[in-house]
């Protein structure tokens, strides 16, 4: 497949209670880099292999919880067609001009059955990952904290998952990876999208209120780096939710954990990959556990009940 | 640094806890259970609890789950308060439990009250 349309997750804007605590967490503990403040006080991060300007946008707000959700598609043609495939599908959009994010072009924003806003955009100043595009280095030496290599996914919990596959799958062309199944058999508990060859660029469980997030995932790239990143975060007391383990679904070793607002986050790791002529696999109720924590086999309460 | 006992109404059960520390955490770090754990940042809400007797000290919270009428109430959550006294307070949080009432059967219906 050669990938043409919506090309990956660009940037997710979290709600933070306290910015000036969050801002040491995400660069000391996490180790992304700080790419600066807009004139609305947002602080803007990015995952040091990441080359666009930023994946992590923090606002202050009396609440947590995720603003927005964004994936950047090829180029400013594609953009303008999906508006258009959007608006005959039947959902309303908003253009946010460029510049009002930083770095950032045009973005399509748009709400999905779920009731989260998604945004769509095209251009993002190419900042570089800190190696030449010239004969580059292999990596960047002496990077502080848990240093993930990008923003890889997200999880959010809504009622019309259902709605949200059919979106996602006829507007975009994502393809259904895994999904869980409820005790009936037939209803959907959760579902597993890519719209690349990756295991999920997003994925979203049936829960009872709209426009909640789980987790947001940071990527690793081995599992030993997982441990690394439990170790830092005990040593930065960080509240841990679950592992270092692994995940039945996409089979990922991961981490949850929560930043200092209550959001949570993942770090993980692995992963197969998913090419459209692939089958979904699916996981049945009696093994949901398995699915969620291959190595428990048991849901721990807070996977279904926590959620910002 | 000063420590003081907290009470959980329902159950009768205590434990000490340090100015320095939430009064979830407190009840974690003791392996004690009464409260639901949850994000322990404030933000999702399933530690809340009402102090009947004693004075916390409070960081910022969701005001998603906690109002200004709720805060001045003492009606806070146990991961954003640390205790000033010894402590009495009531359980209002619970798990929230939406489509998987059955998923959650097995690991809630015994731990409803144990925070985990």
């Amino acid at each position: 497949m050669a990938m043409t349309g919506v090309l990956r997750p660009g940037h997710a804007q979290l709600r933070v209670l306290d910015m000036e605590e969050s801002v040491k967490f995400y660069t000391e503990v996490m180790g992304l880099i700080d790419m600066g403040r807009d004139a609305q006080g947002r602080a803007y991060f990015k995952c040091w292999d990441e080359r666009d300007h930023h994946s992590i946008v923090l606002r202050q707000a009396d609440r947590a919880g995720m603003d927005f959700f964004a994936f950047k598609v090829l180029d400013q043609a594609t953009l303008d067609q999906y508006e258009r495939d959007l608006k005959e599908y039947g959902v309303a959009t908003e253009r946010m001009p460029a510049g009002e994010m930083l770095n950032t072009g045009e973005r399509v924003r748009f709400k999905i059955p779920t009731g989260h806003t998604i945004e769509l955009y095209a251009e993002k100043k190419d900042v570089g990952n800190g190696m030449a595009y010239t004969n580059p280095e292999a990596w960047v030496p002496n990077l502080p904290g848990i240093a993930p290599i990008r923003m890889d996914h997200c999880l959010i919990y809504g009622g019309d998952i259902d709605g949200n596959r059919d979106l996602f799958e006829k507007v975009f062309g994502f393809s259904l990876v895994e999904r869980i199944k409820l005790e009936d058999g037939t209803t959907d508990l959760a579902t597993w999208l890519t719209c690349s060859a990756k295991a999920h660029d997003i994925a979203m469980v049936r829960h009872s209120e709209d426009d909640k997030l789980h987790h947001v995932s940071f990527r690793l790239e081995s599992w030993e780096q997982v441990l690394r990143a439990a170790d830092l975060m005990s040593m930065h007391r960080v509240s841990i939710d679950a592992g270092p383990t692994r995940h039945g679904v996409t089979r990922g070793t991961t981490i949850y954990f929560f930043d200092p607002s209550g959001n949570r986050l993942e770090t993980f790791c692995g992963g197969y990959d998913f090419y459209p002529d692939m089958q979904p696999l699916t996981w049945t109720w009696d093994n949901v556990g398995a699915g969620v924590f291959y190595h428990d086999r048991k849901l721990n309460e807070r996977f279904l009940a926590v959620v910002t | 640094m000063p420590h003081f006992t907290v009470t959980i109404e329902e159950t009768g059960e205590t434990y000490r806890c340090s100015d320095q520390h939430s009064l979830l955490a407190g009840m974690e770090a003791l392996g004690r259970k009464g409260i639901p754990v949850g994000c322990r940042g404030g933000g999702c809400g399933v530690c809340k609890v009402e102090v009947l007797d004693g004075a916390i000290r409070t960081r910022a919270m969701s005001r998603e789950h906690v109002s200004v009428d709720d805060e001045a109430g003492g009606r806070v959550l146990a991961c954003r308060a640390t205790p000033q006294t010894d402590i009495r307070l009531r359980v209002l949080g619970k798990m929230k439990r939406a489509v998987c009432q059955g998923a959650a059967a097995e690991s809630t219906t015994t731990s409803q009250m144990t925070g985990d």
